[in-house]
């Protein structure tokens, strides 16, 4: 399979302008910027079927769609480089080895919207990858890709790279604007899209760093091209971050629609040690685990693994072996959401923290019998019921791991304590 | 003496304010910048910023307390970040945290006796295939050992 998202990553030296202008670089920018309509531009992209990357798999092209072309006021592109889904770590390579990519794609997607003022929201512990994107930045300023009249073409365009302080609600886009516009990271009620109230209430396009990175490709080979790989619904390729009980962890370009059994046991190298396989979450700790028996014939396109039980998401796979406690791990990913929920919605900031403490003293060997049915209560009350998918990210989970391991919780009760790990 | 910012960072600081098409878009980077020169944002930082930027202190300790980055409370000179979140647990975060507390003889959210080392526990930071790993300062070391655990903590003055 051809590489579009890691073509260059191997590369020595791929982060520099000199080496990524060698494979091609900034001629799809070229291409765009003198010779395409934003109309056009939109039309190949739609036409690509590329979805977004960040986990909702939204159609890029229809996004870009929904904002004004008539609106008075200044429009602004978003490239979200705040990587923090548990278990996904795709993003962060692309920004440490190929970051022109991510810039030149970053302002593609402006151009498409008319936008003359694109940011780059970086979290901000990636404080290396951020001093790579800065640089990055710095060399296609000086060489003419970013700035006033770009190759003589009349479009001034301002690209500026955010640094987070450390909030994992900040993936989140409209969370993400919030933190952008100098407050806290708190997400806003949808509708209004940021398309049309984004950022200081202005026409807005957020787009994760591995859909951005993918632009270039897209225009140097043509949608068709794209389109060509892949599934009926999921074209193209994707990242996906393996971790956890994996013989190979690391990040992975697939084609859509490759099997999911034979990605973990050929292409990662199966779990180590001889172990069998217990679970998989196959998108980022916010989606629900799946059995062994339940990914056999699953395939890695959106529409596959939404059959079987869970969502695609970040394409974050975490791997957990035979000795792997869930009740354990269930608690984790409860402490982290009650760590990181932003504590707008009351059934999310209170929720999480039930659960998480329900789970911690079921692990502890204090739970009692009802306590499993008393997650599931919780859990169904926060979905649905907040502002942001968030509160749908921290239910998901916590209620799979209760129905697919509930025989491990139950024992886990009985005999006050793991009967996994003697 | 009251708190402000070094020439050189004031500098800095106006070029943040002119980066963005609204200033108060420059608060988060003008706030890590306070904690660079200040080491952590007490509440005469938090003032400081808060005068420098035309907003209500509230405001400002708001957006503080909000970011798990932002310190209002000293630290030691090496901020020894343990993930702790699922892919680094499936593979020895909780032991690697149990082996720093041991060698610094502190628990986790102290800080030792010189003001060395400071020991957190924080959730994922996008290195799951390189666990267990911690964050020290700005940097990431990862596939940890206890062996290698010795040797970085052994080169930090």
């Amino acid at each position: 399979m051809e590489k579009i998202l890691l073509r260059n990553i191997y590369v020595p030296d791929s982060h520099t302008l000199a080496v990524y202008r060698s494979h091609n670089g900034y001629q799809s920018w070229e291409k765009v910027i003198k010779g395409l309509r934003p109309e056009q531009l939109i039309e190949e992209i739609k036409a690509s079927g590329l979805r977004g990357r960040g986990g909702a798999g939204f159609p890029t092209g229809m996004k870009w769609g929904f904002v004004p072309k008539d609106s008075p006021k200044p429009k602004y592109m978003v490239c979200n480089a705040d990587e923090s889904e548990p278990g996904t770590f795709k993003d962060r390579l692309l920004i440490e080895r190929d970051p022109h990519a991510i810039i030149e794609g970053t302002l593609i997607a402006a151009y498409a919207i008319q936008s003359h003022t694109a940011f780059i929201y970086i979290r901000g512990e990636l404080a290396f990858g951020a001093g790579v994107l800065e640089r990055a930045v710095d060399e296609a300023i000086l060489a003419g890709y970013i700035g006033k009249n770009i190759l003589e073409s009349g479009y001034d365009l301002d690209l500026i790279v955010h640094r987070g302080a450390g909030a994992y609600i900040c993936g989140e886009e409209t969370a993400l604007l919030s933190s952008l516009e100098g407050g806290r990271g708190w997400p806003k009620l949808k509708p209004p899209f940021p398309a049309t109230h984004g950022l200081f209430g202005c026409p807005t396009v957020v787009n994760n760093v591995e859909t951005l990175a993918a632009l270039p490709w897209i225009i140097e080979k043509g949608a068709a091209a794209y389109a060509a790989m892949g599934t009926e619904k999921s074209k193209g390729t994707k990242l996906f971050s393996v971790s956890g009980h994996i013989r190979y962890p690391g990040v992975y370009e697939v084609e859509m629609g490759y099997p999911f059994m034979k990605f973990l046991q050929e292409d990662c190298g199966g779990v180590p040690n001889g172990r069998k396989l217990k679970g998989v979450i196959p998108g980022g700790a916010s989606m629900p685990v799946l059995r062994p028996e339940e990914i056999e014939n699953v395939k890695l396109d959106y529409e596959s693994v939404q059959a079987a039980g869970s969502l695609l998401g970040s394409g974050g796979v975490i791997v957990m072996d035979e000795t792997t406690c869930m009740v354990r791990a269930a608690w984790n990913i409860a402490r982290f959401f009650a760590h990181e929920s932003c504590g707008q919605c009351s059934p999310c900031r209170e929720g999480c923290h039930w659960m998480e403490k329900i789970f911690q003293r079921i692990e502890q060997g204090e739970g009692d019998e009802d306590d499993l049915d008393l997650i599931l209560n919780v859990s169904g009350n926060i979905m649905g019921n907040t502002i942001c998918p968030f509160g749908d990210a921290a239910a998901m989970p916590a209620a799979a791991f209760i129905k697919k391991y509930r025989e491990e919780f139950e024992a886990h009760i009985a005999q006050k304590r793991c009967t996994v790990i003697s | 003496m009251a708190l402000e910012f070094s020439p050189e960072t004031y500098k800095k600081f106006e070029a943040m304010m002119n980066r963005y098409p609204k200033k108060e878009a420059a608060l988060l980077p003008v706030l890590c910048l306070a904690q660079q020169e200040f080491g952590h944002l007490g509440q005469e930082a938090i003032e400081y910023v808060a005068r420098l930027m035309d907003q209500p202190p509230a405001r400002v300790c708001g957006v503080v307390s909000f970011y798990t980055m932002l310190n209002t409370k000293p630290i030691g000179r090496h901020h020894i970040q343990v993930c702790r979140t699922l892919s680094c647990a499936l593979r020895g975060a909780e032991q690697l945290t149990g082996f720093l507390k041991k060698t610094l003889g502190i628990e986790v959210g102290q800080t030792t006796a010189e003001g060395r080392f400071t020991l957190s526990e924080v959730e994922c930071l996008a290195s799951c295939g390189t666990a267990p790993m911690m964050q020290i300062n700005d940097d990431y070391y990862e596939n940890l050992t206890n062996e290698k655990v010795t040797e970085i903590l052994a080169s930090l003055k």
